[in-house]
């Protein structure tokens, strides 16, 4: 990686990473104030979730730096990965038969 | 980012001779175990929903005082250690030997108060008769579900500090190259990452509102 060394952190520095800082503990706070709101809990997890993304998306093209890596790079990683987690949701829907088939307490 | 190796060498960077993604082998195994770990997570937590939309007694524990504070105090920790990694990484790419080495101190400072705070929570939820099959307030799955996420989740945080006190030590002495602060940093920043979804998954959809 000799050749890279000199424009290794060409989109990086101090500053950009203390504002992702900021960003990532301004969201979290966002997150805990929002848990004590009486939202509906399709809403609530929207929200979260939403939020998680993007603190997710921060993490990952700042702090690890795939976004100054080759755009290959990104491509066979994250597609796959979305794809995936994306498919383990498949069966979820069963869990809410589960709840109609409950013993009565 | 054009390189230099990469182009130098063959007309095509899929044509052998060539590093396609530009990166040393040892960060792209890195990235390919932290997609398959990641994938791990998500399976975790895609359990955990199975779970809790199919009871309808799930505990709610989390209290504001002291689960809530608690723990985003350690996303705090765990944010910010992210911060000090990357000042090493930094510091590392520079050749500043003394100055990699306090960030990385400084990191595993942010990962060991993780441990501590999330280790006496545990107790705390224990002590209230916590089990992994069984609790006072609901369905006895909320004990292996968190169990099981948080703790998977600490023996990460754990190993991870292990690694950064074996990488602070052999960069110390010369023995690694910046490459290998680099990796392990990309180790913690995921362990973080995983980290943003359990907080708003296990902690603050479980917390009591009082109608």
């Amino acid at each position: 990686m000799s050749g890279s060394q000199a424009h290794e952190h060409a989109g990086g520095g101090t500053r950009l990473y203390l504002g992702v800082w900021v960003a990532l503990l301004g969201m979290t706070l966002v997150e805990v104030f929002l848990a004590y709101e009486h939202l509906p809990v399709n809403t609530m997890l929207v929200l979260l979730m939403g939020l998680s993304v993007i603190k997710a998306a921060l993490i990952i093209a700042y702090f690890m730096h795939l976004r100054f890596e080759r755009f290959n790079l990104f491509l066979v990683l994250v597609p796959m990965w979305i794809l995936v987690t994306c498919l383990l949701f498949m069966f979820f829907p069963d869990s809410f038969r589960l709840q109609e088939f409950r013993f009565p307490r | 980012m054009a390189t230099v190796e990469a182009g130098g060498t063959t007309t095509s960077v899929w044509g052998g001779g060539a590093s396609p993604f530009a990166i040393p082998s040892k960060k792209l195994g890195m990235w390919l175990f932290i997609v398959s770990d990641a994938i791990t997570f998500s399976g975790l937590l895609m359990a955990y929903s199975y779970l809790r939309v199919a009871s309808n007694d799930w505990p709610l524990p989390f209290h504001f005082w002291p689960s809530i504070v608690v723990a985003s105090v350690m996303t705090f920790c765990l944010l910010t250690s992210s911060v000090t990694m990357v000042m090493a990484v930094a510091a590392a790419k520079q050749g500043r030997i003394g100055s990699t080495v306090s960030w990385l101190l400084a990191t595993m400072l942010g990962g060991l108060a993780f441990i501590v705070l999330h280790a006496n929570e545990w107790r705390t939820l224990i002590g209230e008769g916590l089990r992994p099959f069984g609790n006072p307030w609901g369905s006895p799955l909320f004990g292996a579900v968190f169990f099981t996420c948080t703790g998977l989740h600490m023996l990460h945080v754990t190993i991870g500090v292990m690694v950064l006190g074996i990488i602070a030590a052999g960069f110390k002495k010369g023995r690694y190259p910046a490459d290998y602060v680099e990796i392990a940093g990309l180790y913690w920043h995921f362990v973080d990452l995983v980290w943003m979804f359990i907080f708003p998954l296990i902690y603050l959809m479980s917390v009591p509102l009082e109608h």
